[in-house]
């Protein structure tokens, strides 16, 4: 049997289906095909894992062949080895459990069918991102899951706003996609392959000749900074938040945006080469990491805070990347899956019982009204702040163990970025959690009659989320991927500061929590006096460090301008239009100049052929 | 003077009278007969050239030329009868407004 195959063609066939029929056949047939077939692509995975687990080799499986150029030809093959088999259980598990919490999320909403389509769409894709052998293959799935989230970002297109927020983030996507297209030219001119298991082994071998594993690097880093949302192309993101929150929760957060982090893992041999390129990618991380934080905590509406920690946190994973950590990177990106994809789906359950109210200046108190989607809350926030013993907790503390020692360019610096963010993310974290559970309730009362648990296919979920985040963390990733992603030596310093370490990590976690106590607790009087203390600092936060409008101005603007004035006005209606008008004006007045000739007078006609006639005649006779 | 060039002569001016007319003359019938008489002074060279040579090909063309002039004719004189409906002349010049 074709497993992998299956693996990725079975959410292709929900989407035909659900596409095709679903809007006839109702939503207890859209229900059934759009969350039977991933998890039955999530039982196959577990199956293939299984597999490996026994034989220990990687499985291998061509599809078909793509093309043949010359002797050359590019396959669609799939290949199985730990690091994909870790990304397929976490995309279809996590994939499957969000399919079934949108049963309860979208029930309400007229597009239901198409909604099951696009998300079977997007598993597809990803499932060919992770599994695929060829960077080819990868850039399919790369692309195609910037449709699928284009598609779903823009869910509800009625709105301007939300349609524009989805060619927000295609747009910035491009930019990226053209400097990893550039890569793979790259790759492909040196090795004549792209086949990514024979490009780690070509680099593995030593330095390549006639190409610079830097460049490639930094070509491929630039691609993953578009799909991962790191300086300076994050900005799509947090305007993503726009989709249905369960989208959020699988497309950009848990799954489709940690596909940088994983094509950098999986050409960890390009980048062993390439130490500059990977110092590159540790200090974006890490600025990534503390811009995104820091903004997250001015941040008021529930979805854009976990949108801004989601971008934090996936710098923490390039940090790790950068430091040559590569499997606490895929590790942190599993716990991540876990606890980021439990408050989305928390925050959605959130959003859900308030009818659609997304400011938690508009929430409090909520603890007793919701107590599951509140329990699990505050489990994955435990986790994502990094209380010890949580899932988040052990990915964290080792990344910054390793940006601390790391002998692949760990610095203190890097560490010292990383734990701050740290105490960022369990202050912004625990400031959401008072904000919209704790205090009295500043709902309008409405809202407040309103309010209401959500349905068991949506807590369920949440349940089995919050639980993967406390027992997540136990299982040792990095170990189990250590054949495929080699882990680096610690220098002296940082085994000698590994206990120090722990023991900051615990603190600067319970101090997040401290000051959000100390902060929000008192009906977040102290907070308010705060922000009036450092309200020109709160309003440089609130507005995002003004990178939006940054762009606008250095970007948007003079490309306006380029666009109207040089290419439209010079360019498309002076020189092309200009051009054609010119000819046909040009055939028009000849026309009109031979038309005097067409009197209508016959005689005239007839004295013409005449006197041709009498011409030709007297050629013939003078040429003898 | 022997007679084959005296039939050339005469082809050459049969020629020439229906050019002349067709020319210079207003009236579409006329035109048409000018035209019949262009062809048949062709005719008369065809056939005399034919004898002088002692080929049959230029006395056969002559048949060709027959039949396409009687199906010209039963084309242009239903056309001419039309336009004469129409404008109540013969006059040439009274279709001047036909021109493209």
């Amino acid at each position: 049997m074709p497993w992998l195959g299956l693996i990725v063609a079975l959410p292709l066939l929900g989407f035909a289906l659900n596409g095709a029929l679903g809007r006839r056949l109702g939503k207890r047939f859209v229900s059934a095909v759009g969350c039977g077939l991933p998890i039955a692509s999530a039982l196959i995975a577990l199956r293939c894992f299984l597999a490996l687990l026994e034989t220990g080799a990687p499985i291998s499986e061509t599809a078909f062949t793509w093309a043949v150029i010359g002797d050359r030809a590019f396959e669609v093959s799939f290949w199985f080895d730990r690091l994909s088999a870790v990304m397929a259980l976490v995309v279809t598990g996590v994939g499957s459990l969000i399919h079934v919490y949108s049963i309860g999320y979208m029930k309400n909403d007229g597009s239901y069918a198409r909604y099951f389509a696009f998300l079977n769409l997007f598993l597809f894709f990803m499932l060919l991102l992770v599994l695929g052998r060829s960077m080819l293959v990868l850039f399919v799935g790369w692309e195609g899951v910037g449709l699928a989230s284009y598609l779903l970002i823009g869910f509800w297109f009625e709105d301007p706003a939300k349609a524009k927020a989805g060619k927000k983030a295609f747009i910035t996507n491009r930019v990226g996609d053209g400097a990893f297209l550039l890569g793979m030219f790259i790759l492909y001119g040196a090795l004549g392959t792209l086949d990514m298991v024979r490009i780690n082994e070509a680099f593995l071998a030593g330095p390549v000749p006639a190409v610079s594993a830097t460049v490639i690097g930094l070509l491929l880093f630039a691609g993953a900074t578009g799909k991962s949302a790191q300086i300076p192309l994050y900005v799509w993101l947090p305007d993503a938040m726009a989709g249905p929150t369960p989208v959020s929760a699988l497309i950009h957060a848990a799954t489709m945006v940690t596909a940088g982090v994983y094509m950098v893992a999986r050409l960890n041999g390009v980048y062993l080469q390439a130490p500059d390129a990977a110092q590159v990618i540790a200090s974006v991380g890490a600025a990534t990491a503390l811009l995104a934080a820091t903004i997250a905590v001015a941040q008021y509406d529930i979805k854009k805070v976990l949108a801004y920690s989601t971008i934090s946190q996936l710098g923490f994973m390039f940090l790790a990347l950068g430091v040559g950590a590569t499997g606490f990177a895929v590790f942190h990106l599993m716990t991540h899956a876990f606890f980021k994809a439990c408050l989305f789906l928390g925050a959605g359950s959130v959003i859900h019982a308030l009818g659609g109210e997304q400011d938690i200046r508009k929430m409090g108190g909520l603890w007793r009204r919701i107590p599951v989607t509140f329990a699990t809350f505050l489990i994955a926030t435990a986790a994502i702040a990094g209380i010890p013993g949580l899932a988040g907790f052990w990915s964290k503390d080792e990344i910054l163990l390793y940006a601390f020692g790391s002998s692949e360019g760990g610095a203190v610096l890097l560490w010292a970025t990383g734990a701050f963010t740290a105490l960022l993310t369990s202050f912004y974290m625990f400031r959401l959690v008072w904000l919209t559970f704790f205090g009295r309730s500043r709902m309008s009362h409405e809202v407040e009659h309103h309010v209401h648990e959500s349905p068991i296919s949506m807590t369920g979920v949440l349940a089995v989320l919050a639980l993967l985040s406390i027992v997540g963390g136990f299982i040792h990733v990095p170990h189990f991927l250590e054949p495929v992603l080699p882990i680096p030596a610690l220098t002296a310093a940082g085994e000698d500061a590994e206990g120090a370490l722990m023991g900051i990590s615990i603190a600067i976690a319970l101090t997040g929590l401290a000051l959000a106590w100390f902060f929000f607790s008192n009906g977040g009087a102290r907070a308010e006096g705060a922000r009036r203390a450092l309200s020109p600092l709160h309003g440089f936060l609130a507005n995002r460090w003004y990178v939006d409008e940054l762009y606008e101005l250095l970007i948007i603007r003079p490309l306006h301008w380029i666009s109207d004035r040089v290419f439209l006005r010079i360019g498309d209606r002076l020189l092309i239009d200009g051009a054609l008008h010119g000819l046909a004006s040009l055939a028009r007045r000849g026309a009109h100049a031979f038309s005097l000739v067409q009197t209508g007078n016959l005689h005239l006609y007839a004295l013409l052929a005449l006197l041709g006639g009498a011409l030709l005649l007297a050629l013939r006779w003078l040429n003898g | 003077m022997d007679s084959a060039q005296m039939l050339v002569a005469l082809g050459a001016i049969l020629f020439v009278l229906g050019l002349a007319g067709a020319v210079v003359r207003r009236n579409l019938l006329v035109v048409l007969m000018c035209l019949e008489l262009m062809l048949n002074g062709v005719n008369v060279e065809l056939v005399t050239f034919s004898r002088l040579h002692g080929s049959t090909a230029g006395g056969v063309l002559v048949f060709l030329v027959f039949v396409v002039a009687a199906a010209e004719l039963a084309v242009a004189i239903p056309i001419v009868l039309l336009l004469v409906r129409h404008k109540k002349t013969l006059d040439a010049d009274a279709f001047k407004d036909l021109k493209g």
